[in-house]
């Protein structure tokens, strides 16, 4: 009770994982750094992504097809990136073309993380027959090819977006699922949650107050690990030409495209091939960098 | 005095192990018929070693478990069997003090937060946690502080506060200092017995440390494998404990004046499986006074002008005192009292 | 062994679910007839391959006669041109198996030694090296890596093929597409793994009575670290087989991979649904392998066998 003393009662209440967070910016490997700063700008992308592209990324001109990006020999100021088969901007259409693969994995991540999360909480709550029925769905989620039933799926449904973005959710779901029931069956013996049961609480106060901020650090660390394999599952299926199809566009697809002139103009397909990379590659070293800070023992 | 807490016939059976196929699931009675009472105002000690059935028995008390049978009424009212939210309600009238006060405190909030939190959970004005914390010596700055930046001392007062901050009746304190270092004891008891003078708390103070008991209690309970072999005030009780079990373990209490140390003992054998516990009278096998009755037969507590036995070689080991296991040197003194 | 007979129940149950979910899914999509047949179509030739696809009758017959053929070994006739399902599908499994097995292979013996490396060697160079490359490893999207060794091997160097299956140059460029990410994840494992159990109280035991670093690693860290591995990697071969569809697509590897993308384009649902179910039975079968496989390594698993899967 000396210096502390002055501080009024109520200014220290930031909670302790933000203080944890910003300590951890000082010591941050340089790897570490640039992958946040890609995240944060392809974050970027994804929020504005139509207002930045120089052109219309399906605007035609025809008379400046084929142009190579910026150090090569050809290349115009005009188009940074160079133009496609039918001369459409390679900038615009890798924009739009991000905006719209991270729009979706976002979304994809975000609902199979909710889906995850809550049966998880269902199954260690409920325990029993829920607990026994979420768990052989976990296990049959886990013993579906997944990929290949939404390519099933998407082929014979055709081409629906709806259809595309409930199966990009119900994919990696059920490793929040395992993650979360482990956590609140452990965290739930805790001294605190039967102490706040004891105080009156509801279930449900404790689970939102209580479990779920103590667990999140290492639900956080999954979501790095689901994102890629997300951004990957959404590429490979644009790529192979179902999910997102011409006139949209989504870094796969123009991967997909690209490949078809790989001996005339590689850049097509090596650069979406490259954003892609550097989304999946950013994320997962985030990742391991977050898991080691949040578990010691797990060095690495 | 009026009763304020009343328990009849407590049982609660937990399963050992996992039931198989073809194996049926082990049960094992941590308390095993339970009647006490607990007067307004009054502190009732329950003492007895680990694994007896005391922890147990006091979230029985406060339905933080529901029994396997009895019940447990609060002004006369039945609080086991009631609905989640009666049940809720009646947590602002009844509140247990944990001995792991760390591990009971949630490590991502402030202590304020944490007094603060019961309020919320029942709608009360937030204000009242001021009165708690102050209540307790953790008022102004002191409450931004989080769990990890406080002593084991201080972190108890908080669990004190937390559990007093809705003015409940009835506090079961569930060994709340055995974790602390006996100087911060002292100051922990001290707080105990001043906030139930100033706020008339009902208290149950749980421990296996009868020195701590003896300076709190009124009334005090031993507890045996699941049963409670005898209770008495407390004055009687260090005077001349009736129940061979007492004896045994009040003559286990390490006494601080160094040249009587070496006359302290721990009860000799080790307590049986509670999972299996011996026929008869279950504290038979460590008994210096058994007989064939007390292998056959439970001895059921039995009335000793103002407290309760359970022994069925009372009245015999009275007539030869010099049977008893172990006199104690106060008992002596005042032996006249019973005789 | 009690949990022998638990986990069997619980794979078959799994099995249920995944050839119930394939049934019915691939028919929500509407009548297949319909789809596949020309809509000028008379109606006398259309009840005529419904019945012969077995699509005339209610969908819960249906489902019961796919069961009913399933556990002859039929899974039904081909849509598109008149061969069994089964068969049709078969002819592709050396392919695929040669490629996967390669790509397993180059993972195995890439991914384990490098993991062992970074492990003892911790936190030096090597380690920090390793682990980068396996970052990066298992990041690059393989059809993207399939794409780029095409470029630089294939158009550039002109060293090997970049399509087809005809020669062991053919299965180069295509088996190192699919085994990198996957070396890059078991290297990961083997020295999460290695590190654990070196720092474990036997190793040290090992090394107080005088057993030599080589004798230490190779006799008591290898084997006890080989146990998590081996999970993962029954877990990874499901994977696996999921990203052979892409990596056939770009090498035109005539595998399974292919087989898919080719039916499901043909709206062969026959082949599609026979492809699915297999993949899954594949997954199954060696999920369970390795549980089983864990349990005879690590004898302390049975006891919790059954209540949740690694």
């Amino acid at each position: 009770m000396t210096a502390e003393a002055n501080i009024p009662a109520r200014s220290r209440t930031i909670s302790r994982p933000f203080v944890w967070m910003l300590s951890g910016l000082r010591r941050m490997p340089l790897l570490v750094t640039l992958s946040i700063a890609f995240l944060t700008l392809m974050l970027v992308v994804t929020v504005f992504g139509r207002f930045l592209q120089p052109y219309a990324f399906e605007q035609i001109d025809l008379l400046a097809r084929m142009k190579p990006p910026a150090p090569l020999e050809g290349f115009t100021w005009t188009h940074p990136l160079g133009t496609d088969k039918l001369g459409r901007d390679l900038l615009s259409r890798l924009i739009v073309g991000a905006q719209t693969s991270m729009a979706l994995t976002l979304l994809g991540t975000v609902v199979g993380a909710i889906i995850g999360i809550t049966l998880g909480f269902v199954a260690a709550h409920k325990g029993r027959w829920w607990d026994e029925a979420i768990m052989a769905a976990v296990d049959f989620q886990a013993a579906m090819p997944w990929f290949i039933v939404a390519l099933a799926v998407l082929a014979f449904m055709g081409n629906s977006m709806i259809v595309f973005l409930m199966l990009m959710g119900l994919y990696g779901w059920e490793g929040y699922a395992r993650i979360t029931r482990g956590l609140v069956l452990s965290a739930r013996e805790q001294g605190y949650a039967l102490a706040v049961h004891g105080l009156g609480a509801t279930p449900r106060w404790i689970y939102l107050r209580h479990v779920l901020p103590n667990i999140a650090g290492p639900l956080l660390v999954q979501l790095t690990i689901n994102f890629p394999s997300t951004i990957l599952f959404e590429t490979s299926l644009s790529f192979l030409g179902l999910g997102i199809r011409p006139p949209m566009t989504s870094l796969g697809q123009m991967l997909g495209e690209g490949r078809d002139y790989l001996i005339s103009a590689w850049w097509l397909a090596v650069v979406p091939g490259t954003v892609i990379f550097l989304t999946t590659l950013s994320m997962s070293i985030l990742g391991d960098w977050l898991r080691a800070r949040l578990d010691p023992s797990l060095e690495n | 005095m009026p009763v304020l807490l009343e328990a009849e016939n407590l049982a609660r059976s937990f399963t050992l192990g996992r039931k198989g196929l073809f194996r049926p699931a082990r049960q094992f009675n941590a308390v095993d018929g339970v009647s006490l009472s607990v007067n307004r105002g009054e502190t009732l000690g329950i003492v007895g070693e680990s694994g007896c059935g005391k922890s147990t028995l006091s979230r029985l008390l406060l339905g933080l478990l529901p029994p396997s049978q009895g019940s447990v009424m609060l002004d006369g009212a039945e609080t086991t069997d009631v609905t989640p939210e009666e049940w809720r309600r009646l947590r602002q009238r009844m509140q247990l003090v944990f001995q792991d006060a760390a591990g009971s405190l949630d490590p991502r909030l402030t202590i304020r937060a944490q007094v603060e939190e019961p309020l919320r959970i029942h709608g009360l004005p937030l204000e009242m946690a001021d009165t708690a914390l102050d209540a307790v010596g953790l008022g102004g700055a002191m409450s931004a502080r989080y769990p990890h930046e406080m002593s084991g001392g201080q972190l108890q007062r908080v669990i004190i506060a937390r559990a007093l901050v809705m003015k409940p009746e009835f506090l079961v304190l569930d060994e709340p200092v055995s974790a602390l270092d006996v100087s911060i004891q002292a100051q922990i008891v001290n707080l105990l017995r001043d906030l139930q003078r100033e706020l008339g708390l009902t208290y149950v103070f749980v421990s296996h440390d009868l020195g701590i008991v003896r300076h709190v209690s009124d009334r005090v309970a031993v507890m045996y494998l699941g049963r409670i072999v005898e209770t008495a005030p407390k004055a009687e009780f260090y005077a001349k404990p009736l129940h061979p079990y007492s004896q045994l373990l009040l003559n286990s209490v390490p006494v601080p004046d160094p040249t009587r140390r070496k006359r302290a003992r721990i009860v000799p054998g080790d307590p049986p499986n509670p999972a299996d516990p011996p026929s008869g009278c279950r504290f038979h096998p460590r008994c210096p006074l058994a007989t064939k009755l007390c292998r056959e037969q439970a001895p059921e507590l039995r009335d000793f002008g103002g407290r309760q036995a359970a022994c069925h070689m009372i009245e015999t080991a009275r007539v030869a005192p010099k049977r008893a296991a172990v006199p104690t040197p106060d008992a002596r003194q005042e032996e006249e009292v019973f005789a | 062994m009690t949990w022998l007979p638990v986990r069997l129940a619980r794979a078959a149950l799994t099995m249920w679910l995944v050839v119930t979910f394939v049934f019915v899914v691939l028919r929500l999509t509407g009548d297949p007839a319909a789809i596949l047949l020309p809509d000028d179509i008379d109606a006398q030739t259309l009840a005529f391959y419904r019945e012969k696809w077995g699509l005339a009758d209610p969908l819960w017959q249906q489902y019961l006669k796919y069961w009913a053929g399933l556990l002859h070994g039929d899974f039904g006739i081909s849509f598109r041109n008149d061969m069994d399902a089964f068969a049709l599908v078969w002819e592709r499994v050396p392919k695929t198996a040669l490629l996967g097995g390669t790509a397993l292979g180059i993972a195995l013996f890439i991914g384990i030694p490098a993991g062992i490396l970074a492990a003892i060697w911790k936190d030096s160079w090597i380690d920090r090296t390793i682990m980068t490359s396996a970052v990066f490893g298992f990041s690059m999207p393989n059809f993207f890596l399939g794409i780029l060794l095409i470029l630089a091997f294939s158009l550039r160097l002109r060293w090997l093929p970049s399509s087809g299956s005809g020669t062991w140059a053919h299965l180069v460029l295509p088996a190192i597409t699919l085994g990198t990410g996957f070396a890059a994840q078991i290297a990961r494992y083997s020295r999460s793994s290695m590190i654990e159990v070196l720092s474990r109280a036997y190793m040290r035991t090992a090394s107080s009575k005088g057993t030599g670093p080589v004798r230490r690693v190779a006799l008591h860290a290898i084997p006890n670290a080989a146990v998590p591995v081996v999970t993962v990697l029954g877990i990874q071969v499901g994977q696996l087989l999921g990203w052979a569809v892409v990596t056939e697509t770009v090498f035109a590897w005539p595998g399974i991979g292919r087989l898919l993308t080719h039916s499901v384009a043909l709206r062969d649902l026959a082949v599609v649904q026979c492809i699915m179910i297999l993949l899954a039975l594949t997954m199954v079968t060696s999920n369970m392998i390795v549980d089983i496989l864990y349990g005879w390594l690590d004898p302390r698993v049975r006891v919790g066998a059954g209540t949740a899967q690694k």
